[in-house]
């Protein structure tokens, strides 16, 4: 993570240990799991276009008009920013960042906690990652683990030159000295609070919502 | 709760589908790591717990845990207590009290690995037992015809020779069965079990007559270690040239393949008996693909058994500690 942030911090609880804001831990039962009429809407479709433009401008200003960038999309929601990253940058300026992805499942540190999870692809662009600038792109950061996974399966796939991360949303409670170089929006949540990224692509509708926590599906940590 | 992968019929379609999925990506992904290594069975232990003979299922297991970071011991039945006379369930218990994850065995024994399972705590892997089973043949089999033909589902698999030993085929036919494709079995009748009329595949004596229909052909090897004191000379058929006739694949016989037909075997060959060497070595043989994805598939397997806290495929233990 290279450059300084250029938004206020969250403003939720710091990375300094185990953030308590709710009654009890996630293990508590909630009244309603995972239903999307539990959630209200952060960020509207038109607001999501919007953050994504305004990410795809920052990522050009800060990388020199997107010289050796290579976008990586880490399954689901990050692939699919990704592309329109790069579909906003060929608008803007033209130019034509090389899009892939990156399944971090193998390097996880959470493998043991559950049953093992289907892969999802790594697919690389043709021009590889050494000695490029390669953006990790993902919907939510939240504790940071799924970044930490993403850099060691990087390492292991090449020398990229420099390294930086976007996100469509932090939500706070890092537990890893991990931060964004790019941030859609930040949301302070508590720990009973699940984010909704959908994206059309992939859900039929662009939006962010904020519900309570699904406790039978994972949320992305 | 720890699952075991001791047969084809384990696995359901949604399992099976797993299996080749994580292995496409496993495939992926392991050919582009500069380090040729995956850090995800790091700390876990697999012993390979060879009872007969193998040279390509041990080093495939061996090389698919060290390419997913896991320790592997290799223990063979020569020059171990079980010459000294040690049982199979003592030699479990004692490679468990030295803290192994999985147990991959390969026994001459048809049903070793179902009572190794009895005694381990951890995931048993059948490497082949007997004239039994070998599943993750079957896997690769399958992840090989996948990947040539693009599909299972409705494919028209003729699997030729030595049925009545071949573990390999009756995991394949239970494997494909599920998975969609049609099998059919060509052999001598002095070659095919009793009760193959209940196997879930078509059964025919004359390979001329199947081959042109076939989108796979299998191979079988003549297994003459298992036919008893004189080999081929007990009545199984009368020599080996006549067999090679009837039912070797030659050139003749892969000339007259569908173009897009693929020749399968599951080694080792006999070159010249059940399968001629221009056939074995000629574009339409997938034999060095099949050891290739021999590695990947039981990646995926032990990845999918040892990989988190609970195996994601596989069949429930079925005694406890006894």
């Amino acid at each position: 993570m290279t450059a300084a942030p250029h938004d206020p911090p969250p403003t939720g609880p710091r990375p300094t240990g185990p953030p308590r804001t709710g009654p009890g831990t996630p293990s508590a039962p909630r009244p309603v799991t995972g239903d999307l009429r539990a959630a209200r809407p952060v960020l509207s479709a038109a607001d999501v276009g919007r953050v994504v433009d305004r990410m795809a401008h920052e990522l050009l200003e800060k990388t020199g008009g997107g010289a050796d960038v290579v976008l990586l999309g880490i399954p689901t929601r990050g692939i699919t920013l990704a592309r329109r990253l790069a579909a906003r940058a060929e608008a803007f300026e033209g130019v034509r960042l090389p899009t892939g992805s990156l399944d971090v499942t193998l390097y996880r540190d959470d493998l043991r906690l559950k049953s093992p999870r289907a892969l999802e692809a790594t697919d690389l662009p043709v021009e590889g990652v050494d000695g490029k600038r390669v953006v990790l792109v993902d919907d939510v950061l939240f504790s940071g683990r799924t970044v930490r996974a993403a850099l060691d399966a990087l390492a292991d796939l090449g020398r990229p030159r420099a390294v930086q991360l976007a996100v469509l949303v932090d939500r706070g409670h890092r537990e890893l000295p991990i931060r964004a170089d790019y941030v859609g929006k930040n949301i302070p949540t508590s720990l009973q609070e699940a984010v909704h990224v959908r994206l059309s692509e992939d859900d039929g509708s662009d939006g962010v919502l904020l519900g309570p926590a699904d406790l039978s599906r994972q949320e992305t940590p | 709760m720890r699952r075991h992968l001791l047969s084809a019929a384990d696995l359901s379609r949604d399992d099976a589908l797993l299996v080749l999925d994580t292995a496409e990506e496993l495939a992926t992904v392991a050919a582009r790591t500069t380090v040729g290594k995956l850090p995800t069975l790091r700390g876990r232990t697999v012993v390979n717990l060879f009872f007969e003979d193998s040279t390509r299922t041990r080093t495939s297991f061996e090389l698919a845990a060290k390419r997913l970071s896991a320790d592997v011991v290799n223990f063979s039945a020569k020059g171990s207590s079980v010459s000294k006379g040690e049982t199979l369930k003592d030699t479990a218990l004692t490679l468990e009290a030295m803290g192994s994850d999985a147990v991959v065995i390969r026994h001459s024994w048809s049903g070793a690995p179902v009572n190794l399972a009895r005694y381990v705590q951890g995931s048993v892997v059948n490497a082949g037992d007997g004239t039994h089973e070998h599943p993750t043949q079957a896997l690769l089999d399958a992840f090989t015809m996948r990947r040539r033909l693009g599909r299972l589902e409705g494919l028209k698999v003729t699997i030729v020779g030595d049925v009545l030993h071949s573990r390999v085929a009756r995991s394949n036919v239970l494997l494909l069965s599920t998975l969609g494709a049609e099998v059919t079995l060509v052999a001598p009748p002095t070659l095919l079990p009793v009760g193959v009329h209940t196997w879930d595949a078509a059964v025919s004596y004359d390979l001329d007559a199947v081959l042109p229909k076939s989108d796979v052909v299998m191979m079988l090897r003549v297994q003459r270690e298992r036919m008893g004191p004189g080999g081929e000379r007990t009545a199984y058929f009368p020599s080996s040239r006549e067999y090679s006739l009837r039912y070797g694949l030659n050139v003749r016989r892969a000339a007259g393949l569908q173009e897009h037909t693929v020749v399968m075997h599951p080694g080792p060959m006999n070159r010249g008996v059940e399968i001629a060497p221009e056939v074995a070595d000629g574009p339409r043989s997938t034999i060095v693909e099949q050891v290739a994805n021999g590695v990947t598939v039981r990646m995926a397997v032990l990845y999918l058994l040892l990989g988190g806290a609970e195996p994601a495929i596989g069949s429930a233990p079925q005694v406890s500690r006894a």
